[in-house]
């Protein structure tokens, strides 16, 4: 009790000045007149709000989203047309931005991981080839990179007349935009469908039984091989077996344009390529920093152990590396995300050309439109930090 | 015995013996060939693709590029006359427009001048081995360049600089007789108040008796390289300290403090720039006060700066987190306050970490400046679109794009050097 007691000193009266020269209540006080500043400027914005909306004789709220939209937009995933409410519509801009940003991370994913470990290869023409085309996308702008990748698709490409058709009618670059062959489904294709989840399933069961094998007797099977003739084999057989349920519908010149086959527009394609690529530069140096951020030692040793390369590299090396290089793969793919909006530039409708552009415009809901779209981009932002952060507790190492 | 020894030793050096040359196949610039390119098999068909592709895209490219490139022409169908390569002379027919936007041509001079003068205040930041006394100038530049590029009376800076020094000699005296607390919160009173009451009226009585200024532009006319620059310097300028305060305050102890700082942290880098830059050119008016209507640039300045700052500070705070917690504790050892160890030992040891984090965002808020083109800020992307859609350029595609990636390019490229030589000098060679 006295101990205590005797620390705090005699008993003085409260000085005013204590409020800042003691610790027991700086904190407190720095705290409340941080509080009181902050509310200040919030109350300041606010009432300037309030008084700004009065003079102008808006008001605030949402039922706008409930009136007809009356603009039509090019690329809609689900129903949609120029008498749909507003709502609708930024439920269409928000799937083109989601088709964007979903394609745009496995494109740019698959050329960065390639970029990344072809700069590290023993081969001074293929790493310097890579440097040149990482240094070249990351110092320049992607809206510059858009915009060039727009530009020359609408000026630069032929007309439907005078299009090349490539693989065999695959792939039709015309300056109108891009045709490529569609699936088309037919009777029997359903049953494919349930044969190949069906064989998925099987592979993971066959996997874990592997696994649980290798544990037990120490014989390692080609599971990889093993694998790949599960997901591929029934499917193919039961392919010819229904008579060939799914088909491709080839593009077609007829009159001046192409029919059938799926149409890709090339504000979609210039988007989808240009954020692509120039995300794929910067992933490139992650997956270089994360593999070489394994020491050397850690190969020596797992080759002293015995194991071949490939299984160095599976179960020694690449568990590692993947630790460093998702972290940062996963906020690049947040910012491809946010990069997406520049879709605005070259007229792609995704949700800040629909909601945050014409609705916007239409309706002078400036605040609430804006509202709207930053709440869309911060649920996804925060969905995909949350996910890494379960993702990095998963795999940090245990410390004891 | 002796037998023995005489036959094992049966050769003793009696002088020293020629070196031999080193081995052909580790030297030279045939066994470099070897080691880079033809080390196996496989790399040797690698390297003969790889070569022979960049081989015909050279020669596909090069003559269009540089060899039947036209660089003076008046129209697209001149240069089509003149030869058949790129029209580079788009370019150099509208350079000023790429540079100075439609700022006054007789008035060129002031831009460039402060351009020059932006270098000069910037080396003693760079070079430490400059004087420090050009320190000063590097603190006034700010708004000296305001007033060369803006133009108008000399008396606004001129009032703002002795407001900022009223001001700091308010601090003083408060913080001295009374709290620094107190005397910072005096000081920001002291300037509300001069800016709120007594700013405008001392400069137009003064601007009134003795006229001094230049001839005022209006932002509309500023554009191209110059914007990109004035947005982009002053961003990397003012984002840096404000993102500092940001990473502080994310790992203050006082959790209102804390609070406020990552749910506005966590804000600006959750959505795109685009939507802040929309909010600055259609809803910024709305949060002050009625009948405030400040300048379009200003207001994108603030949004490009505070869209900065937050990832500045997630930058740093990744510097505050690498460094061990020993020299938190020492600092305290030595009993020095927060702010003391904040400043001498914290932050330098911090801020050398992040350095190439913080040179990052340097370069992604350089590049993110083109973003104004789509808010309507004629920067050089802005620009690209009415020279393509002009009668004599129309149907003109790559060369625009070249120049203006190009400058950028240039720039961005600098910045990345010369982080990793900063980074090489502060290297202390000891690591933790």
């Amino acid at each position: 009790m006295s101990v205590a007691a005797e620390l705090d000193g005699p008993a003085e009266p409260f000085r005013l000045s204590q409020l800042f020269y003691d610790q027991r209540y700086r904190s407190i006080t720095l705290q409340i007149i941080t509080i009181a500043v902050f509310m200040l400027m919030v109350s300041w914005l606010v009432t300037n709000v309030i008084q700004n909306f009065e003079d102008l004789g808006k008001t605030f709220g949402f039922d706008f989203l409930w009136q007809p939209a009356s603009y039509d937009i090019n690329q809609k995933l689900i129903e949609y047309s120029s008498v749909s409410p507003h709502w609708k519509a930024a439920i269409v801009g928000i799937l083109n931005t989601l088709v964007v940003a979903f394609l745009g991370c496995i494109l740019a994913t698959i050329i960065g991981v390639a970029v990344g470990v072809a700069r590290l290869s023993k081969n001074w023409l293929v790493a310097k080839l890579m440097t040149v085309f990482i240094e070249a996308m990351r110092n320049v702008p992607v809206l510059l990179w858009i915009l060039l990748a727009s530009t020359v698709f609408s000026s630069a490409l032929p007309s439907p007349r005078q299009a090349p058709v490539m693989l065999g009618g695959g792939f039709v670059p015309t300056n109108r935009g891009f045709y490529v062959p569609a699936p088309v489904f037919n009777d029997g294709s359903i049953i494919l469908g349930i044969i190949f989840i069906a064989s998925i399933i099987g592979a993971f069961i066959f996997r874990r039984w592997a696994a649980a094998r290798q544990a037990r007797t120490g014989d390692i099977l080609p599971v990889f091989r093993i694998t790949m003739a599960i997901l591929i084999l029934p499917v193919f057989v039961m392919f010819f077996l229904l008579g060939m349920p799914i088909g491709l519908e080839l593009p077609e010149l007829q009159g001046f344009n192409f029919q059938g086959g799926l149409y890709i527009r090339s504000s979609f394609m210039a988007l989808w390529l240009a954020l692509s690529f120039y995300t794929a530069a910067f992933i490139a140096e992650n997956v270089r920093a994360g593999i070489q951020a394994i020491s050397n030692g850690q190969s020596e040793a797992a080759y002293s152990l015995g194991l071949p390369p490939s299984r160095t590299m599976n179960l020694v090396i690449l568990p590692q590396a993947l630790r460093i290089i998702i972290p940062p793969l996963i906020s690049q793919y947040l910012n491809l995300t946010k990069n997406s909006s520049l879709a605005i530039a070259v007229g792609y409708m995704d949700v800040t050309g629909t909601l945050g552009g014409i609705t916007l415009n239409q309706t002078g809901r400036e605040m609430e439109c804006l509202l709207l779209v930053m709440g869309f981009y911060l649920i996804i932002s925060l969905l995909i930090s949350g996910a890494m952060n379960i993702y990095n507790n998963s795999v940090s190492l245990r410390e004891r | 015995m002796s037998d023995t020894h005489a036959e094992t030793v049966r050769y003793v050096a009696t002088h020293e013996l020629p070196a031999l040359p080193a081995p052909v196949n580790t030297r030279g610039p045939a066994a470099w060939a070897r080691a880079n390119f033809f080390s196996t098999p496989r790399d040797t068909i690698l390297s003969i693709i790889v070569g022979g592709l960049i081989a015909i895209g050279l020669w596909k490219l090069l003559p269009w590029l540089v060899f039947d490139s036209v660089f003076v022409a008046g129209s697209l169908n001149e240069c089509r006359e003149i030869d058949s390569g790129a029209c580079f002379a788009v370019v150099t027919s509208r350079f000023n427009q790429l540079i100075f936007g439609f700022y006054p041509p007789e008035l060129f001079w002031r831009p460039i001048l402060a351009f020059v003068l932006m270098l000069v205040a910037f080396a003693p930041v760079l070079h430490d081995n400059l004087p420090r006394k050009m320190l000063w100038f590097s603190a006034v530049f700010p708004l000296l360049a305001y007033w060369l590029i803006w133009g108008g009376t000399i008396w606004g800076p001129l009032m703002i600089i002795a407001m900022i020094a009223l001001a700091f000699v308010a601090f003083k005296a408060v913080a001295k007789s009374v709290n620094p607390v107190v005397g910072l919160l005096a000081a920001v009173a002291v300037g509300i108040l001069w800016m709120l009451f007594l700013h405008d009226p001392i400069v137009s009585a003064l601007s009134s008796a003795v006229n001094v200024g230049l001839e005022p532009v209006e932002s509309s006319k500023l554009g191209g390289f110059q914007i990109t620059f004035i947005i982009g310097v002053t961003g990397i300028v003012a984002s840096l300290p404000i993102g500092i305060l940001l990473a502080l305050g994310r790992g203050s102890d006082m959790p209102t403090l804390k609070m406020i700082c990552v749910g506005f942290i966590e804000f600006i880098r959750g959505v795109p720039l685009i939507t802040l830059l929309f909010v600055a050119s259609t809803l910024l008016n709305y949060f002050l006060p009625p009948g405030t209507n400040f300048d379009i640039v200003l207001r994108v300045i603030i949004m490009v700066t505070l869209f900065a700052s937050a990832y500045m500070a997630e930058v740093i705070r990744g510097g505050l987190a690498a460094l061990p917690k020993g020299q938190y504790e020492a600092a305290d050892a030595l009993g020095l306050n927060y702010w003391q160890a904040t400043r001498l030992i914290i932050l330098p040891q911090a801020l050398k970490i992040s350095i190439p984090g913080i040179v990052n965002t340097f370069i992604g808020l350089f590049k993110d400046t083109v973003l104004v083109s789509i808010i309507g800020i004629l920067d050089p992307i802005g620009i690209m679109q009415p020279i393509r859609s002009s009668a004599e350029w129309n149907g003109i595609i790559w060369e625009l794009p070249i120049f203006v990636g190009l400058v950028f390019f240039i720039f961005c490229f600098l910045m990345s050097r010369y982080s990793m030589y900063f980074e090489r000098k502060l290297d202390t060679g000891h690591r933790n």
